[in-house]
């Protein structure tokens, strides 16, 4: 079934490859060595990439937030509190250990139901939370005038930066996963194609 | 029409109480006249000093020569202006003027040939002495000896022309405003490199434009803000409190490396102080409790350990599920 449409497959691409190129300047930039060595990326060049990388992501997240309001892309999004924790549940022991047993997929992809629960839950935590979040202390960090000078004692930048890694770090523990758990289709395979299609193969 | 007198006499008594107040001149209990000073010390020497401040405390001066018999008002030299409220927040403001300067400079007009009198160095006071061992100054004056500014020295170059004795205070130690520290350091160097005039004085060069020629600094204003100009235009020493070897404009620090990660050039230098007790620890570096972040710097030990063991966590589990994902698929084959 035809799931994913142009303008989804073409920001989901770029994304991936800002995300990469992020996560990779980003810990060039916060594990730099003194001796000149740097974590792939030199310092200055990492500086550069990720701004330039981090501006461009922020445009293409004011696309995906535009899309999925004036597209029927945002309805996948939507979480509904009642049974959201059994649905959860169901989802975790599936991947735990029915798959291993030749369960049915418990919640099977449909036109109205792309994601399953737990795809559903982690993708709103990291699209509408941390990457805002991430989006908006980066802001805070490139323009520091911009910044809470102190707090409690303690320089703004310093709150800022704390926040920006920690949300980084959990979006590139995020995407990990989900590069991972798109291995879990029909094959191995199928998922990635089908992002590059905009077709979905059954799993059954 | 009392009352509107009485009214004009409190406004004039009022008026006349402020003129007093604002010319700063009150009588103490002893009947000595004190001068209103803003800050809290107050020298032992205040009135001995102010007879040379009269003069020398302001940019235009005014005196009845009796030798010529007339009045002569002229414009003091820029050099020999000392400010008052400056010279009481210096240093040296427990100093009498001739403590440090002739004592013929009591007599006046002042002799001509005291203009040559020779000028004390740092080293002339406080070389040798047990109270200022700490500072090292012996080894601030071998670090200015190999210093770019030294091969200046006879064209007038010394201590003074950045640590002016009348002014100068130590600021580093300050820790409760660095930014302050930075920008009254920053200023002693900027007070001839961005003054072409001053710096005409002692050097031949064109002039320089210190914008342009940094112009390869990212976030430059930002940089000029938070770092002080010897952070990367002179050798660290341990040695010493603040170094002192300034370098040749060729060997300044350019490596965004040197101070953008952990173990810092900044940590030997400009939050040497502050650091040294904190870093200990490890936690935040020794930089967490200061003003500045800086990009590489502020790693969290705590946060390292923690992000390593969830990625480690986050790894294994896929790991076990790739394995029974294999298992399944051959037991199902």
């Amino acid at each position: 079934m035809y799931l994913y449409p142009k303008w989804l497959r073409a920001w989901h691409v770029l994304n991936a490859v800002l995300f990469i190129i992020l996560i990779v300047t980003g810990l060039s930039m916060q594990y730099t060595d003194k001796q000149n060595y740097a974590i792939v990326v030199k310092f200055a060049a990492a500086v550069k990439w990720h701004n330039a990388a981090a501006v461009l992501l922020t445009i293409n997240y004011i696309i995906y937030v535009v899309g999925n309001t004036f597209t029927r892309n945002g309805r996948y999004y939507k979480i509904e509190r009642k049974g959201l924790v059994s649905e959860l549940v169901t989802q975790m022991k599936y991947y735990a250990w029915g798959m291993f047993r030749g369960e049915k997929h418990p919640f099977p992809v449909t036109e109205e139901r792309k994601f399953n629960p737990l795809q559903k839950f982690s993708y709103v935590l990291a699209m509408y939370v941390a990457l805002p979040l991430v989006i908006i202390s980066g802001l805070g960090l490139l323009f520091p005038e911009i910044t809470v000078d102190r707090f409690f004692g303690v320089s703004g930048l310093i709150y800022t930066d704390i926040l920006h890694i920690t949300m980084g770090f959990f979006l590139s523990v995020f995407m990990v996963i989900h590069i991972y758990t798109c291995t879990l289709g029909a094959k191995p395979t199928s998922l990635f194609w089908g992002m590059i299609s905009g077709y979905h193969r059954d799993e059954h | 029409m009392n009352f509107i007198k009485s009214r004009i006499v409190i406004l004039l008594v009022l008026v006349s109480f402020s003129s007093i107040a604002s010319a700063g001149i009150f009588r103490t209990k002893n009947g000595k006249s004190a001068t209103q000073d803003t800050t809290s010390f107050v020298s032992p020497y205040a009135e001995d000093n102010d007879r040379c401040f009269k003069c020398h405390g302001q940019p235009k001066y005014e005196y009845t020569n009796v030798n010529l018999g007339k009045q002569v008002k002229a414009l003091m030299c820029s050099e020999r202006i000392v400010r008052k409220d400056e010279y009481y927040r210096s240093n040296h403001k427990s100093f009498s003027c001739t403590d440090c300067h002739s004592s013929e400079y009591e007599t006046f007009p002042h002799s001509g040939e005291l203009r040559m009198e020779q000028k004390l160095t740092c080293l002339d006071c406080h070389g040798g002495d047990e109270t200022y061992a700490q500072y090292h100054f012996e080894a601030v004056d071998s670090a200015y000896q190999q210093s770019t500014h030294f091969k200046l020295e006879e064209d007038g170059f010394s201590c003074w022309k950045c640590h002016d004795p009348h002014t100068y205070k130590i600021s580093v130690r300050n820790k409760n405003n660095l930014r302050e520290t930075i920008a009254y350091d920053n200023a002693i160097c900027l007070n001839c490199h961005s003054d072409f005039n001053r710096y005409q004085l002692l050097s031949d060069k064109e002039e320089i434009n210190i914008i342009t020629k940094h112009e390869w600094l990212p976030n430059q204003a930002t940089h000029f803000a938070n770092v002080r100009c010897i952070e990367c235009h002179t050798a660290i020493n341990n040695k010493i409190p603040v170094s002192h070897l300034i370098k040749p404009k060729v060997e300044a620090v350019k490596l965004c490396n040197e101070c953008h990660s952990q173990n810092s050039l900044l940590m030997a230098s400009l939050y040497k102080f502050e650091s040294r007790a904190q870093r200990r620890d490890g936690f935040f570096n020794g930089i967490i409790l200061n003003e500045s972040y800086v990009i590489g710097a502020n790693r969290n030990e705590y946060l390292n350990l923690l992000s390593l063991l969830i990625f480690g966590g986050v790894i294994g589990v896929i790991i076990i599920h790739i394995f029974f994902r294999i298992r399944k698929n051959q037991k199902t084959n």
